[in-house]
């Protein structure tokens, strides 16, 4: 049958399996709106396209699907560019449809006209510009597969008005799938048998974990593999929730906040088996100096990871859950046991540097920030899911809530994107409707997209937001304080809205505590609140994040506090 | 140099220098254009670096979705020739050296006009190097290089 262009969109949005979309509409995509108009893909409509972008990119994280954005030309496609390069940091499989000006004023400086395929080449993992309607149906397809195969990424469709008007025969067909893991990366079982004849010789070995395995949904073949070996695991701030943090083996988050006893652990181990994480700076300090005593071996399913920051002793291309499942089946073949001696002596080890320095803070008159995510913890009983804004709040976030399940901590790890984490909440919460999802959020990071109020109110999305709020962008102070003399040039914000009021003046819940004791009262109220709430906790203003690695040194260099 | 099939599309170009400038790799001399098959076009790019460096660029290509091969050749199985366009100032006192130093070095001439001349040199990368260094204290005037055509 013949179709209009913004038809056939729709139509191949819904072969692809999509059933929600994220968007702002505008002139160059009256056609897909009017399309919309009939309901057959559920939209929700944000208040600024970068929320639309980062909406997306939690739903997402938090479902394991494509995540989709729809925003019109000009300023609509490059106001989404901040969420596009977040999504491409940390890997996330989102697709972005921008309207464009008709294909005759592509190139005329048209009204809200922005060469957005020129501006997102290098943080898109692929875009397209759709210049015949014949090529629509099929981009679609591509920019799905392209979006979720190997290493997942955003990817941009560019859509001109004409197209979405111009008419074509449209013939229904299933969406390309990437083939499956265990097809597409055949395993190298010479290379596999050397990673267990490296297990077998180590003395001191520890896992690290990054969000690979989160993307690779290897998380149950990851605790098999753990538990078969028996080696302490450590994570990246993107690996959070790959392994199970109240494990006995888990050593919490290692780099420049980790803990004390995973940075000494993977600065003193033997070996380091890395699994999907990329030696990001904020892991490895001081890069000569990291692991410098371990053999490295590193399963990751981009080759351009391997090798780029760190030289590694065993580099594996393949996905992580059909790598460890076949280490698995061999560990299982060979029978392998741990060497219990050596283990224990290490472990052992480990509880020492554990005992030396927990993750702690100190209380006192005022409200702890730590205190606050401990309780959201305890009320939660884990379970919730989390999103993060950036800065200390992202940091104790990280450290003191602990997670046991992938896709439960949303963050931007890469790009380190303010505002980030009231939208992905909407996605996430959007994407998983039954569950608890708290945005923990900086009186800073929290304004960089406050608008979306409207959004979670509009539509009921019960998002509980915890606003850490000290007054100041706390990690910028933070590193005034201890390397700029304490010149706080520009970091104090203290002229912050009152977000009781705020929240109340959108329409949603608000609710503020002073005092510790208020703490835990003021969060069970919030999340047994139905609807949207803001949560205001006047914390301690210049409370910081600790353990802290020094800048340029290694890890094992670390401040434990003042 | 390296060596790129990649899909004839619009802004293939721009994506692969775009990986370039974006990781801080340079581009010497580029050259691109259709292959037998109209849909595949061949790219080449001149660039140095160490055997690190030139790996990270070619992983990073790799992944490009229009790329279909990279490969780095320091020599090509069939040769690489580069073409270079002359122009010469033509005076009293440089005529013969000149006509000899076009002869010697197997240039052809394009145009000749009573005060100058364009040649055209092709050969290796160092024959044209070395064809440059002789012409330019004999009146070069101007000069254009290709980048680099191999097989």
């Amino acid at each position: 049958m013949k179709l209009k262009g913004a038809q056939i969109l729709i139509r191949s949005l819904l072969d692809e399996g999509v059933d929600t979309i994220f968007g702002y509409p505008g002139g160059a995509v009256l056609d897909i709106y009017d399309e919309l108009h009939k309901g057959k893909l559920k939209h929700i409509l944000v208040r600024h396209e970068q929320a639309a972008a980062h909406a997306a990119d939690g739903y997402a994280r938090a479902s394991g699907k494509v995540g989709v954005c729809l925003v019109t030309s000009g300023p609509g496609a490059t106001n989404t560019v901040t969420g596009i390069a977040t999504a491409y940091m940390d890997s996330i499989p989102i697709v972005v449809f921008t309207g464009q000006v008709p294909t005759a004023f592509i190139g005329s400086d048209a009204f809200q006209e922005a060469d957005i395929t020129g501006i997102t080449r290098p943080c898109t993992k692929h875009n397209f510009i759709v210049r015949k309607v014949e090529d629509l149906a099929r981009t679609v397809k591509d920019a799905f597969y392209i979006a979720e195969s190997g290493r997942p990424g955003p990817v941009l469709v560019d859509l001109p008005k004409d197209v979405m008007q111009a008419e074509t025969e449209y013939t229904e067909s299933a969406p390309l799938k990437p083939g499956s893991p265990d097809t597409m990366y055949v395993p190298d079982v010479e290379a596999l048998n050397h990673v267990l004849d490296m297990i077998k010789e180590a003395k001191k070995p520890v896992i690290m974990v990054g969000g690979g395995v989160i993307l690779g949904r290897a998380s149950d073949e990851l605790r098999d593999f753990v538990n078969k070996v028996r080696i302490p695991v450590t994570h990246t701030l993107m690996g959070i929730g790959a392994f199970p943090g109240t494990d006995p083996l888990s050593l919490g988050m290692l780099g420049m906040h980790g803990t004390y006893y995973a940075n000494m652990a993977v600065t003193d181990c033997d070996l380091l088996i890395t699994i999907g994480a990329r030696f990001d700076d904020r892991v490895t300090g001081k890069i000569d100096a990291f692991a410098s005593n371990a053999k490295i071996i590193h399963i990751d399913i981009d080759a351009a990871s391997i090798n780029k920051n760190v030289l590694v002793d065993l580099p594996i291309v393949s996905d992580s859950k059909s790598t460890l499942r076949q280490l698995n089946k061999m560990l299982e073949q060979n029978h392998f046991t741990t060497p219990e001696k050596e283990r224990k002596a290490w472990l052992d080890q480990i509880d020492d540097w554990k005992e030396f320095a927990p993750l702690s803070y100190s209380t006192g008159e005022n409200i702890k920030p730590q205190y606050v995510i401990e309780t959201l913890y305890k009320l939660t009983k884990g379970e919730a899911i989390i999103t993060t804004e950036v800065g200390q709040n992202q940091m104790w976030a990280a450290q003191f809530y602990k997670f046991n399940h992938p896709n439960t901590f949303l963050t931007s790890g890469g790009l380190g994107t303010m505002g980030y984490g009231f939208p992905a909440a909407i996605g996430a919460q959007v994407a998983l409707p039954d569950k608890t999802v708290v945005d923990i959020a900086g009186d800073g990071s929290i304004q960089m997209n406050i608008q979306e109020l409207a959004t979670v109110v509009n539509y009921n999305i019960p998002v509980k937001v915890v606003i850490l709020n000290n007054g100041f962008l706390g990690m910028v102070r933070q590193w005034q304080e201890l390397f700029y003399g304490k010149r706080y040039s520009h970091t104090n914000i203290s002229q912050v809205p009152d977000f009781v009021r705020l929240a109340e003046a959108y329409g949603a819940v608000g609710l503020r505590a002073m005092k510790p004791d208020e703490v835990e009262p003021t969060l069970k109220k919030g999340l047994d609140t139905p609807g949207p709430v803001f949560m205001d906790f006047a914390v301690d203003p210049e409370e910081g994040v600790y353990p802290m690695v020094n800048p340029g040194a290694p890890i094992s260099d670390m401040s434990l506090g003042k | 140099m390296i060596k790129l099939i990649v899909d004839n599309k619009p802004d293939v170009l721009a994506r692969v220098a775009g990986i370039f400038s974006g990781r801080g790799f340079n581009i010497e001399s580029v050259t691109a254009n259709i292959t037998m098959d109209p849909n595949i076009t061949k790219i080449n790019i001149g660039t140095t670096g160490d055997s690190a460096t030139v790996t990270k660029i070619q992983n990073q290509l790799k992944k490009l979705v229009d790329v279909r091969q990279v490969s780095y050749v320091r020599e090509t199985k069939f040769g690489q020739r580069e073409m270079a366009l002359i122009r010469l100032k033509l005076t009293e006192k440089n005529k013969n050296k000149v006509e000899k130093a076009i002869e010697d070095l197997n240039c052809r001439v394009i145009t000749r006009k009573s005060d100058y001349c364009v040649i055209e040199a092709t050969g290796t990368e160092e024959e044209i190097e070395r064809a440059l260094k002789h012409f330019e204290p004999l009146g070069m005037e101007d000069m254009s290089r290709s980048g680099i055509v191999a097989l």
